[in-house]
């Protein structure tokens, strides 16, 4: 499969979708009006890489913004990789979040009580 | 007489404004609010964690403004916005206040007022569980917003949704909303 590498604007993040290495990169801001129109061609690919995964998936996301309208976008981005988890492959979410930054360590909270994935939240010390 | 909005801009105008913007609310304009307002943030070194609230509820309440205002009645004064709408972002002993305002039609007050009162008389534990339901069970509407704006302000700042209908004629209505971005929560 080929690489997703996007880069990022001050509305959208950059993205390094990397099926040979397993890993996963959403980082920096997601404020787009249509937040849709980014993140379906993110969301097919992952469909097409849950026909065949690797034994071990890690996905970082880094975000220091997002709007509501990302939200929703990430939630499906999630529920992809919680269907590759749920046929018995190992997925990891890295939720960062930066020192003080408690709504978005909540942000994290939200989506990791909402999907079957095993996250971990990392604090960014400056 | 019938609410006037230049008069209400000119009110709400005093103080330290950081940000005072009225036409269309489009995508170049929403860009430009918010390097404005973060730039003149990182100048008054502000802290990060109010930057943050004040910049994640900046986006919302455009976007808010970006995905649901109403077309402008007939005899205003700007005809030429596809979707109108007034910000004033002023700096506040211990935050800032973000004030929004836009046209509402007479038959979505209800609905609109319906969603406020219900995060209104919710606890900040409530409002966390009504954004984590609306995320897990609503659609991105046709409009492109996630039904979420409101909710998600209401969370961040940790205070009730301060608003208010102004009846402009029949028809239409000004809806404007006044949120307080406070530094110590």
């Amino acid at each position: 499969m080929e690489p997703i590498i996007i880069e990022g604007t001050p509305k959208t993040p950059t993205v390094k979708f990397d099926a040979a290495e397993g890993v996963f990169e959403i980082k920096g801001r997601s404020i787009p009006e249509n937040s849709v129109e980014f993140y379906k061609p993110l969301v097919d690919w992952l469909d097409s890489y849950k026909e065949s995964p690797l034994t071990k998936t890690v996905v970082n996301i880094r975000l220091e913004y997002f709007n509501t309208s990302s939200s929703k976008c990430i939630l499906d981005v999630f529920k992809k990789l919680e269907a590759i988890h749920k046929a018995k492959n190992e997925v990891e979410v890295n939720w960062y979040y930066e020192e003080d930054d408690e709504d978005m360590l909540e942000a994290g909270e939200d989506y990791e009580s909402i999907i079957r994935v095993p996250f971990k939240m990392v604090e960014i010390v400056e | 007489m019938s609410f006037n909005v230049e008069n209400y801009l000119t009110d709400q105008s005093t103080g330290d404004i950081v940000l005072n913007y009225k036409g269309n609310i489009d995508s170049d304009v929403i860009n430009h609010v918010l390097d404005t307002v973060e730039g003149k943030m990182v100048e008054a070194d502000e802290q990060a964690k109010l930057r943050k609230k004040v910049y994640n509820v900046l986006v919302e309440s455009l976007q808010n403004l970006y995905h649901h205002v109403d077309p402008v009645p007939e005899d205003f004064e700007d005809q030429s916005s596809d979707r109108y709408g007034l910000l004033i972002v002023k700096k506040i002993e211990g935050g800032y206040k973000i004030i929004t305002g836009n046209f509402v039609n007479a038959e979505h007050i209800e609905k609109l007022e319906e969603k406020i009162k219900r995060i209104n008389r919710s606890s900040h534990e409530e409002i966390k569980e009504l954004y984590k339901f609306i995320l897990n069970h609503q659609k991105i509407s046709q409009k492109g917003g996630g039904g979420l704006g409101l909710v998600d302000i209401a969370r961040k700042t940790g205070n009730p949704l301060d608003y208010s209908f102004q009846k402009y004629n029949d028809k239409h209505s000004f809806f404007y909303m006044n949120i307080l971005v406070q530094d110590d929560i």
